[in-house]
């Protein structure tokens, strides 16, 4: 594996001489491997949406670096908007973006601004449409006519149909219903499994979270806290509550089991995995309720 | 970025100048604005710089901002005061074709340059201070009696201050989008004109259905909170005269008898 992301000795500091000053991120270093599927924890006002935004140049670090593919993304100022097509970015409510008069034409907007054209753009549509799992009707409809779940779909449409390498998302399943969420969730894991790129996501939600990210990074009052493999993360419960979180309930039933005594593994992250570990210690104790 | 415009930003402070009443400074600022135009010497025209000054350094904000606010109008400044330069009248002291340059065209350009610098920082100096609620407060108490007309006073004011409360809320907005549309590879710094305006509608689209949107939420959270206009509202802040206030006044007073007196016993420049 190789490294695709590489943040250096990382800080931002909002409106820097003025009254409103404020630290955001600050010295944040980290290494991100290719494929990776990483989770970004931590309560509001963390930073985390920040960072996400330092990662494809938005906004320029007050210091430190950015080494995306072992290159330095403000090396060329004059490039960044190249480096926003590898690093595909979804904001907070990104449905507050769509613009055109078209589904199909919202989705080609960011395409057809890296050059594409003809048959390419329309397969880089039809198949972000597909991963988002878009209906052929509803990509000629006005995007203003979708519900709320079709449009946030839409809205993730448009930045995967630019194939970047890394895709970033920001709360995607805020203030959806609980099966939009599952949904939608799934996927991203689909989309992230089938073009084997790197997905970076953050969320609020620990359940979310601990399905599907290989790695978390935990942040804190704009500092980079813990940065692990998920099940070493949420087998902290204490830790995780200092800064505010919380572990997944089912992690932290099998917790409390432990802590009494029984022989059961740190860190279970599902309902099923927990269950199968139930069953065992049920079978191994040789007690039938 | 957009949420760099200085001008009528407030900076929250507790100087002299921000603990004024606001009907105070409003007043003040407008006599202070007639006066500027009733400058004829250059005796006078200290006396308004000196006290514009004092103002300033007494508002607590740092000079950063009002040179902030200045840069807006420095292209102004030049061009009126360099037209003024060639419309003054009298014996000319350089001459090159049709461009002439006198005494009094120079005294004039010195004269615009002045007053429009301290009418910029005059104008910030109270924007600076006086929250925008403080401000819309004093100018519907100031405009009451326009009542008796049936002129809508509280509801101009209402609106107003709506306006000025969702300014931060839209440039943030703004910026959000902008963000979203540049990671979608929207392209906003190159291109000619009619390239550039192009590259505004994916913007300007959702800014508008969002502001849309936030109006009519807003209406409805005023109508939830019964909101029926001005008739029988009470304030929780309600502002005061004081002592401070009639110091203001006679301060603004002493400045501009200063001004007439000059304006009498000296000759005039202009």
């Amino acid at each position: 594996m190789s490294k695709i992301l590489e943040l250096k000795n990382l800080s931002f500091v909002y409106g820097q001489g003025t009254p409103f000053e404020k630290c955001a991120v600050s010295n944040v270093d980290l290494s991100i491997e290719k494929g990776e599927l990483i989770g970004i924890i931590g309560h509001t006002g963390s930073g985390k949406s920040t960072l996400v935004q330092l990662l494809n140049g938005l906004i320029r670090p007050t210091s430190g670096q950015v080494i995306l593919d072992g290159e330095d993304i403000w090396k060329n100022p004059k490039e960044i908007r190249k480096i926003r097509f590898k690093v595909g970015m979804v904001f907070q409510y990104p449905e507050y973006q769509l613009f055109e008069e078209t589904v199909y034409k919202d989705i080609a907007f960011g395409p057809a601004n890296m050059g594409k054209s003809g048959n390419e753009l329309h397969d880089a549509v039809i198949k972000a449409a597909e991963f988002t799992g878009l209906d052929r009707e509803i990509l000629s409809k006005s995007p203003f006519d979708l519900s709320g779940g079709e449009k946030r779909r839409a809205a993730i449409a448009g930045v995967m149909a630019m194939d970047p390498e890394v895709l970033v998302l920001d709360e995607p399943t805020a203030g959806l219903d609980p099966m939009g969420r599952d949904v939608l969730l799934s996927q991203i894991v689909q989309y992230h499994r089938k073009r084997k790129n790197t997905v970076l996501l953050v969320s609020h939600s620990m359940e979310d979270i601990a399905r599907v990210a290989d790695r978390i990074m935990v942040m804190n009052s704009s500092k980079l806290v813990m940065f692990d493999e998920t099940k070493k993360i949420f087998s902290h419960s204490r830790e995780l509550e200092k800064y505010g979180l919380r572990v997944p309930q089912i992690t932290k039933i099998m917790l409390k089991l432990k802590e009494k005594g029984y022989d059961v593994s740190d860190g279970v992250l599902t309902v099923d995995s927990a269950l199968s570990q139930i069953y065992s210690l049920l079978n191994r104790e040789g007690k039938i309720w | 970025m957009v949420r760099d415009v200085t001008l009528g930003q407030y900076f929250p402070g507790k100087s002299l100048i921000h603990r004024l009443d606001p009907r105070a400074k409003i007043i003040l600022l407008i006599a202070y604005l007639v006066i500027i135009f009733c400058t004829f010497n250059y005796l006078s025209l200290a006396v308004v710089a000196l006290f514009t000054a004092f103002c300033v350094a007494f508002s607590g904000v740092p000079a950063k901002f009002y040179l902030k606010s200045l840069k807006v109008i420095f292209v102004i400044v030049i061009i009126t005061s360099v037209i003024n330069m060639f419309y003054g009248t009298g014996d000319p002291i350089f001459e090159w074709g049709i461009i002439k340059i006198t005494v009094n065209g120079i005294n004039r350009a010195v004269f615009v340059t002045v007053r429009i610098i301290c009418l910029i920082l005059a104008s910030s100096c109270l924007t600076f201070t006086t929250s925008p609620t403080d401000l819309t407060d004093a100018i519907e108490r100031l405009m009451k009696p326009l009542n008796k007309i049936h002129f809508p006073v509280h509801e101009i004011a209402m609106m107003m201050s709506l306006a000025l409360r969702f300014v931060p809320t839209l440039l943030e907005e703004t910026d959000k989008i902008m963000q979203a549309q540049k990671a979608r590879g929207a392209d906003m710094d190159s291109g000619n004109l009619f390239q550039r305006i192009k590259a505004l509608v994916p913007i300007l689209i959702p800014l508008f259905v969002s502001a849309f949107r936030r109006a009519y939420e807003l209406a409805t959270a005023m109508e939830c909170r019964c909101y029926r206009g001005g008739v029988g509202r009470t304030r929780m802040k309600s502002i005061h005269m004081k002592k401070l206030d009639a110091f203001a006044f006679t301060a603004t007073a002493l400045v501009i008898g200063g001004v007439v007196l000059c304006n009498i016993f000296l000759p005039a420049a202009l």
